[in-house]
């Protein structure tokens, strides 16, 4: 009676990404904008912006209000909702550590349903390379490293894919800006998202950002087909240590399937004094 | 062991300014076996009951924490596999380089599904599921180094955890069955022994590769011919001391996993080597539905030839993976282990889905060909977590 064949259950969370802004390169954002200060200085404005130039403005900037967040810790609850309106939710705590010139890590430790309790997955991200993760199942005491392939897959049974939870790297989309809009009262920049990294399910994507305070209030989606795929909602934003914008709530719903997912974000910390050593595959095996 | 014993528990009372919290499980499983008994002590189904709570508690920030899970079954056929056991009981403080863990514990080594070559902590828990995966708690303590150029885990295992077997009345054994009261050891404390073991593990870009060492008494058992107290005839388990070196290599690469794991293991003659080495190969989304499907195929390997106490010394398995991805995480999986040098043939199917928020539904089922006892059956595992 030896070991006859077991496969370790593929568990449901292929992916678990970083839910705050990525920081991009400091260093090049410095000279950028050096270079373009003397350009302005030693020659007459001219206004050849083009809409492509102007939409990864609009990106960068919204990168750039959220830097030198240093990490962060939050819970969130996420219900989901089917055709019939039948809910069931989840609770998953995350942990984010920014990381400069590169993508975040992040590590992310789920509650509930009670069976998958105590499974952790702990995610670095990059700019254009496949992310590297690594998931935690605590009833085996293995550490598992995952491909983070599945880009368009659905993340823990909801509306949102792996790609929209994880890092918003500058680097990963190209950029044009459409129009202005006024939505909740809201005057936006509605800027075109084209994404630029490996086995997307968009061809493309609608985010509005608010010119005030260039926070994300909506992002329609259009699947491989350009067809309309879903609509995610944030609102409830809140401002931390001054600075750094989060949404309470984000709201996503499938026009094809009409099903729904909310996400919930509640005791956001910043600042909390997490390291690496916080987000290494030691500190995996052992958080709950 | 008695003094760490204590030393947890006294743990456990300082401790309890610190509210815990208590998780768990509790599951209702059938079995019922197509084939005749071998046996008529045998019997074609049986039904079982298990248990296990877990209460955890942490503070300082979460760097030190005390685990306690004991487990319980209790089966309506087989009094061996009718069992109690501490799963866990483990103090785990963490530090900027350095862990400590003390008490009964379990680890897990290794990268490849169809067997698990170099993970040798823990003594298999084999009443619980022919296929390996459950362990008994391991006494030890282990220190954690983490530095630049990898992690290295030191492990003192003070006593040993002998392999359970199915008893007369229980099924999935061998012929004549396992008598584990007359177990033999090679060393003179028995299974009082110290063993040791070290791993040095690393992730390097795409691949992540542990190497390891382990001294100390084989948790896979010889066996010699004997008789009980009936003179009925028994199989008498050897636990010998051994050495074995390991290394598992990981490289994730978009879709692929490639996978090897090898041993060699010298102080149970003949030494010898084993590896199992394959690949997984996924495709997502498939059909346009939100399932995955995950191709799975190793080579089992040896070289010890048919004379091996293991029946993968040259076998291959195929397995087909399919997740859902739905809010069930309903999964299944179906393989087959085929042996190259003869027609044994291993067929598994496995299914689950959660039921609810806290119910969760499991399927099993085995068929066997070519193998001298076939004890092919169905088994279905209803759990209820907390």
């Amino acid at each position: 009676m030896k070991k006859l064949l077991t496969l370790l259950q593929k568990p449901q969370l292929e992916f678990f990404g970083i839910f705050s802004k990525r920081m991009f390169d400091i260093n090049a954002y410095f000279k950028n904008s050096v270079l373009i200060t003397c350009a302005l200085l030693v020659t007459p404005v001219i206004q050849a912006e083009t809409a492509e130039d102007k939409g990864l403005a609009i990106a960068k900037e919204f990168d750039q209000r959220d830097l030198g967040f240093s990490d962060s810790t939050a819970e969130m609850t996420m219900t989901l909702r089917n055709k019939q309106g039948d809910e069931t939710s989840r609770l998953i705590r995350i942990k984010t550590l920014e990381v400069q010139g590169d993508g975040d890590k992040s590590l992310s430790i789920f509650d509930t349903p009670a069976d998958i309790k105590g499974t952790a997955m702990l995610t670095f991200s990059h700019k254009l390379d496949p992310d590297d993760q690594w998931l935690y199942l605590p009833a085996l005491k293995r550490v598992k490293r995952i491909s983070s392939r599945n880009k368009s897959g659905p993340f823990m049974g909801s509306e949102f894919a792996f790609e929209d939870l994880g890092s918003q790297e500058i680097e990963k989309y190209n950029y044009k800006y459409l129009r202005d809009e006024v939505i909740d009262g809201l005057d936006c920049f509605v800027v075109e998202r084209l994404p630029q990294y490996k086995h997307s399910g968009y061809t493309r994507q609608e985010a509005w950002y608010d010119k005030k305070e260039y926070r994300l209030i909506k992002i329609v989606f259009y699947d491989r087909k350009n067809s309309l795929l879903k609509t995610l909602q944030y609102s409830n934003h809140k401002k931390y240590l001054d600075k750094h914008w989060r949404a309470e709530k984000m709201h996503v719903e499938n026009h094809q399937t009409s099903k729904s997912t909310t996400l919930l974000w509640k005791n956001y910390k910043f600042k909390t004094g997490l390291s690496d050593r916080d987000f290494d595959k030691s500190t995996l095996k052992r958080v709950r | 062991m008695q003094k760490l014993y204590f030393l947890i528990v006294l743990l456990l009372s300082l401790n309890t300014a610190h509210a815990g919290e208590w998780s768990g499980f509790a599951s209702l499983e059938s079995r019922y076996f197509y084939d005749d008994a071998s046996s008529p002590l045998q019997s074609d189904s049986n039904s079982s009951f298990a248990f296990q709570p877990e209460y955890r508690t942490e503070w300082d920030k979460g760097y030190q924490s005390l685990t306690f899970t004991p487990f319980a079954r209790l089966d309506s056929q087989d009094a061996k596999r009718s069992h109690v056991d501490i799963r866990e009981l483990l103090w785990i403080k963490a530090e900027k380089n350095w862990e400590l863990r003390a008490g009964i514990g379990k680890v897990f080594w290794g990268v490849t599904e169809s067997q698990h070559l170099v993970d040798i902590i823990n003594q298999t828990d084999l009443v619980e599921n022919s296929n390996g995966e459950d362990k008994l708690g391991q006494p030890m303590i282990n220190v954690s180094l983490i530095r630049n150029w990898g992690i290295i885990d030191l492990f003192v295992l003070p006593g040993f955890r002998e392999r359970t077997f199915p008893g007369a009345e229980g099924r999935l054994r061998s012929n004549p069955r396992v008598d584990t009261s007359q177990a033999v050891y090679e060393s003179s404390r028995e299974e009082k022994h110290i063993d040791l073991a070290a791993r040095w593990s690393k992730t390097i870009g795409d691949w992540d590769v542990g190497l390891s060492h382990f001294y100390g008494t084989s948790r896979e058992p010889a066996f010699s011919p004997g008789e009980d107290n009936a003179s009925n005839p028994v199989l008498i388990p050897h636990y010998e001391l051994i050495n074995q070196t390991g290394i598992d290599i990981q490289a994730t690469l978009e879709s692929w996993l490639w996978k090897l794991e090898a041993i060699h293991r010298s102080g149970q003659n003949p030494s010898f080597n084993a590896l199992t080495a394959g690949l997984e190969y996924s495709f997502y989304g498939i059909y346009e539905t939100d399932t995955d499907l995950g191709i799975v195929a190793e080579y089992l390997y040896d070289n010890r030839d048919e004379t091996a106490p293991t029946p993968f010394q040259n076998d291959i398995l195929i397995a087909l993976r399919f997740a859902l991805n739905d809010i069930q995480s309903t999964d299944a999986l179906i393989g087959t282990i085929i042996d190259l040098d003869n027609d044994t043939v291993l067929y598994t199917a496995e299914a689950s889905r959660r039921l609810g928020e806290s119910w969760k539904l499991n399927l099993e089922i085995r068929a066997f060909q070519s193998v001298p006892i076939k004890d092919d059956h169905i088994l279905l595992d209803l759990a209820y977590y907390f």
